[in-house]
């Protein structure tokens, strides 16, 4: 086993982030992209969540899945800082492109640039994409 | 005939090509992620908006709640419920989901 693994004994901690770019509800990749984040909390990781493009949809207030008896999960987005993951960041050009602002948003985020986007992802050390 | 979409318009462009290949009088129903088409300010909107002047548009509104836009609908696109969706499927001689 690597260093970088034994977790125990002080290892490093890497620089984690998950983007999202997906509508919630159409397909599974917003609810999947929760459940691995919510995994990788269990490690003690720098983690941060990126909302891009549809992504941005994730975060809605207001939502109520009644009609189409989906399971409504926007709940866990509110539960993350819990979980110690703080770091969620908006793209304001999608929010933009979208008619949206952040008082839309039903958690506390960063909104960032492209620009400052782009310069966050770049220093990840893991980007996993949803 | 009656056009069902229900893809994003910012992910696909089947809203745009269902616009675009529609004869005037036809009916439009947007559905799942089709309904932010619907929405103000969306990426469509433009082109939702000039559309309504040949087609009727209409939206799902348990799609729209489950996404939270209920209250973003733009002016002149009327919401149906399943029934109301049954009901466009039955007066219209033929319909296209578009994938």
């Amino acid at each position: 086993m690597s260093d970088d693994m034994d977790m125990e004994d002080g290892g490093t901690i890497k620089k984690f982030m998950f983007v999202n770019r997906k509508a919630p509800y159409g397909t599974i990749y917003a609810l999947e992209a929760l459940e691995v984040v919510l995994i990788s909390a269990a490690f003690e990781q720098d983690v941060s969540m990126a909302f891009v493009d549809d992504g941005v949809y994730q975060l809605m207030k207001g939502i109520n899945s009644e009609g189409t008896e989906l399971k409504n999960f926007s709940k866990t987005y509110r539960a993350l800082d819990g979980y110690d993951i703080e770091k969620l960041y908006v793209e304001q050009e999608s929010l933009e492109a979208r008619g949206l602002t952040e008082d839309d948003l039903l958690v506390d985020v960063t909104v960032m640039s492209a620009a400052e986007l782009a310069a966050t992802m770049a220093e990840q050390d893991v980007v996993i994409s949803h | 005939m009656l056009h069902i979409i229900n893809k994003s318009p910012s992910e696909r462009n089947s809203v745009e090509a269902a616009l675009r290949l529609a004869t005037k009088g036809s009916v439009v129903l947007l559905i799942e992620d089709a309904v932010y088409a619907a929405t103000r300010g969306n990426t469509a909107a433009a082109k939702i908006q000039t559309a309504m002047a040949d087609l009727k548009i209409y939206a799902l509104k348990p799609d729209l709640e489950t996404r939270g836009m209920a209250d973003r609908v733009m002016d002149g696109v009327s919401l149906v419920d399943y029934a109301g969706f049954v009901d466009l499927v039955a007066e219209q001689p033929n319909c296209q989901s578009w994938l």
